[in-house]
């Protein structure tokens, strides 16, 4: 497997020995059946079916029901890899917050003139009802999933910041389940760092960002769109594991200056609403005026402190394309220090001498629209044809500043459990951050995503991409 | 979730009794499964899809047919749904119990029922609730989630007792005993079978039958667990421990349901035939309807 495999595999050197990370694991492995392998993968089939760990999918008005693919194989990380990751992460978190707080107040880094105003005014993402606030503590992401690739022994670069609704947690954490479940004697040779706590902290983290109005303990709720939501599972799975209440925008509504829910007994004040519907959809009277998912109101609520909203509203505005590309400038804006995590080299079609660049090695780069997601309006250049990059070609020219450019990168592969044996995939791994006042909380590992198809990059779960267990080792 | 659940079991028991009679009593059988389709208020649309109840088609129409909202399967879904939508308010041994009897009933529904497949199908359906209602009453604190689930459970089988005798009452008067006619014992049969009574009546009535004491039983006798009095005296149980709980005394609810089980409680069979089986039924449907949307509003169940 090693010798034709001509990306960096974290399991297996080019030599074909383990990596050190894996070493205890190769043990195991090479004293294990592969039949009894594959009967504990079609056991942890069954043991999400039943713990209804699916997902959503319409066709024809029917609802099919999902199940994202587990590989059994975990994706190991050592402790000492681990911590560079670490600070790094947690460096990018702080310069994000700040990065809200100053866009929504004085700007400084506009007028510094180190980005561009048009980024921000002319952002949907950046919303008018929340300049001038200051949410409690200063915390805007309560939850972030910096998600990050590698493409070398030590060479790991961010590939997005997550700081809308980042999802996956409740997958991280069922799929650490089902893996102890399976292989009990596993987790007695090998030291992995536990992750059982997130929903825990995740509380806590919450309750830190309790606003003023607050009395006594601070009640959470979690703010889903229903069970019809292609992630309803999360939602319901992390209120339970927080003691959480789970809410529709119909069970609450503003009373006294608060948000209070319906119960049985009467309406009661939530004092945290962790909210999993998108900004346009949370306030029919100050955003979308179609949308049933929301709360009447509660944007003039979070407005006057009577509810923390988390993550914000207005956040999207570091989630997005054009901005990542200067996410290195805005680190060191905020911090003072230069970016310990590497961004993936970024050319900004909008700049006459990048455009020049990007048009001479189109062929050999990933170009993608600002504004664009899921894949859609994108170029992959060594994958395109000859008329395909002429007529790209053309839109460039036409409108260079709706396009980024980037290299095509290296990803590296984890081996994942086929019908013949194993065979490595390409990776990517989500980290999940708590932020609260005066604290960043970080969970040893993440989801790690992984493209079920030889040679694809697709890890997206949509589109037929699964998960593994993300073991740090030690602790 | 909990009136769904009990709807299923019900379902499947009058299909059950149904299937029994076209079985042993065949020249009845149609008649039979016409009253099934009336109490579960299906017959029209049967009959305007499928003509003439056979045993094949009733079964698959109750149990299987995804377009029959009255269906098996059909009501299963809505209860696995809304399990699903209170998952935060379930233990896991009964959302699990409730999703993977919800994948049985998938899997084992996949082709279309036979008459050869309904007896297994059937029992296997019972297995499951079983499994269910052992999860509910084995793990659920008692609680006021606990009091919920057991009110819907028994409005719910309130309303489906009032519903079989609704449309079986002629069996039930008094005339209907003259002579001890075979088509007599068929009604009765059906009608202690589709209760899960047959056996607790005979047992209890040891050989003596007759339409007044097989009423007095499903309506007043308060120790079969299915019957009207039954449910309501563990219905007022259930709202006044509710009450003390709240420390919300004199709910409207709570005193709609007292007065029902009282009277139930302090009727005989003579006062309620002297006043009219049939109208007795019809105002009980009604009765029990508007407790069940009285502790909706009580308890705000709807905005």
């Amino acid at each position: 497997m090693a010798s034709d495999n001509p990306f960096f595999d974290e399991m297996t050197t080019s030599g074909g020995e383990a990596r050190t990370p894996y070493a205890d694991y190769a043990d195991w492995l090479s004293s294990v059946d592969i039949r009894a392998l594959r009967r504990k993968s079609r056991q942890a089939e069954h043991v999400f079916r039943r713990t209804g760990i699916t997902f959503n999918v319409y066709t024809d008005a029917q609802a099919d029901e999902r199940l994202i693919p587990f590989d059994l194989v975990p994706r190991i990380i050592s402790g000492a890899e681990w911590a560079g990751l670490k600070a790094g992460i947690e460096q990018r978190v702080r310069a994000i917050n700040a990065f809200l707080y100053d866009i929504y107040h004085r700007q400084e880094i506009l007028r510094a003139g180190r980005i561009p105003e048009q980024i921000i005014s002319k952002n949907s993402a950046f919303l008018a009802q929340m300049v001038g606030v200051t949410p409690p503590g200063g915390v805007y992401t309560h939850i972030v999933g910096t998600d990050l690739v590698r493409t070398g022994e030590n060479e790991f670069y961010v590939l997005e910041d997550n700081v809308r609704t980042p999802s996956g947690v409740s997958y991280m954490l069922e799929n650490r389940e089902t893996m102890m479940k399976m292989f009990p004697d596993l987790f007695e040779r090998i030291r992995v760092q536990p992750i059982a706590d997130y929903p825990k902290l995740l509380r806590k983290s919450l309750g830190r960002s309790a606003p003023p109005a607050t009395h006594g303990k601070a009640r959470v709720a979690v703010l889903t769109p229903g069970i019809h939501n292609s992630a309803y599972f999360e939602h319901a799975f992390l209120a339970e594991q927080m003691g959480a209440e789970l809410v529709e925008g119909h069970d609450l509504q503003v009373e006294g200056g608060r948000i209070t829910m319906r119960t049985t007994r009467g309406y009661v004040p939530i004092d945290v609403l962790y909210r999993r519907v998108d900004d346009d959809f949370l306030d029919p009277l100050n955003f979308r005026r179609d949308s049933l998912l929301g709360i009447p109101g509660v944007m003039d609520v979070y407005r006057a402190g009577g509810i923390t909203l988390a993550n914000a509203p207005g956040t999207g505005i570091a989630d997005d394309k054009a901005l990542y590309s200067y996410m290195p400038e805005i680190v060191e804006f905020y911090t003072g220090e230069p970016a310990r995590l590497r961004n993936v080299p970024t050319w900004r079609c909008a700049e006459p001498d990048a455009l020049g660049y990007v048009l001479e090695h189109l062929d050999e780069l990933v170009v993608k629209e600002v504004h664009g997601s899921g894949g859609y309006g994108m170029l992959i250049g060594p994958a395109a044809s000859r008329k395909e990059l002429a007529a790209f070609k053309k839109k460039l020219l036409a409108r260079p500043f709706n396009y980024i450019a980037q290299p095509t990168l290296a990803l590296s592969t984890v081996p994942v459990l086929t019908q013949a044996g194993l065979a490595p995939r390409h990776v990517d791994l989500r980290p999940f951050v708590l932020v609260s006042p005066e604290r960043i909380d970080l969970i040893p590992g993440g989801l790690t995503r992984v493209a079920m198809k030889k040679g694809s990059l697709v890890v997206n779960s949509s589109q037929g991409g699964g998960t593994k267990d993300t073991w740090i080792l030690g602790g | 979730m909990c009136r769904y659940l009990e709807r299923c079991e019900n379902t499947a028991r009058l299909v059950d009794a149904g299937f029994r009679m076209s079985l042993t009593r065949s020249s009845a059988g149609q008649t039979e499964w016409n009253s099934v389709l009336e109490t579960l208020d299906a017959r029209h649309a049967f009959e305007a899809r499928h003509g003439v109840p056979t045993v094949d088609k009733v079964t698959d129409f109750l149990i299987r047919d995804r377009s029959n909202p009255a269906s098996v399967i059909e009501v299963y879904r809505l209860a696995r749904d809304n399990a699903r939508r209170t998952r935060t308010a379930l233990t896991l041994e009964l959302w699990e119990a409730i999703n993977e009897s919800w994948m049985a009933l998938l899997e084992l529904l996949k082709r279309p029922v036979t008459s050869a497949g309904v007896p297994e199908l059937l029992s296997n359906i019972r297995r499951h609730s079983a499994l269910v209602r052992g999860a509910l009453f084995g793990t659920l604190l008692r609680n006021d989630i606990y009091c919920f689930c057991n009110i819907g459970q028994l409005i719910e089988r309130a309303d489906n007792m009032a519903r079989i005798l609704n449309v079986k009452y002629y069996a039930l008067l008094p005339m209907a005993g003259s002579g001890g006619s075979p088509l007599n014992n068929v009604q009765w049969e059906m009608l202690l079978r589709s209760a899960s009574a047959e056996r607790a009546y005979h047992w209890t009535h040891q050989g003596e039958i007759s339409p007044t004491s097989i009423a007095n039983f499903l309506i007043l006798d308060r120790q079969l667990p299915r019957s009207l009095a039954y449910c309501y005296q563990e219905l007022t149980r259930q709202l006044d421990w509710l009450a003390g709980a709240y420390k919300d005394n004199g709910l409207p609810s709570q005193e709609l349901a007292t007065t029902l089980g009282q009277n139930l409680t302090g009727l005989t069979m003579t006062e309620i035939l002297s006043a009219g089986l049939q109208p007795f039924i019809t105002q009980f449907l009604r009765d029990n309807a508007k407790v069940a949307s009285q502790i909706e509003t009580d308890y705000r169940f709807y905005s």
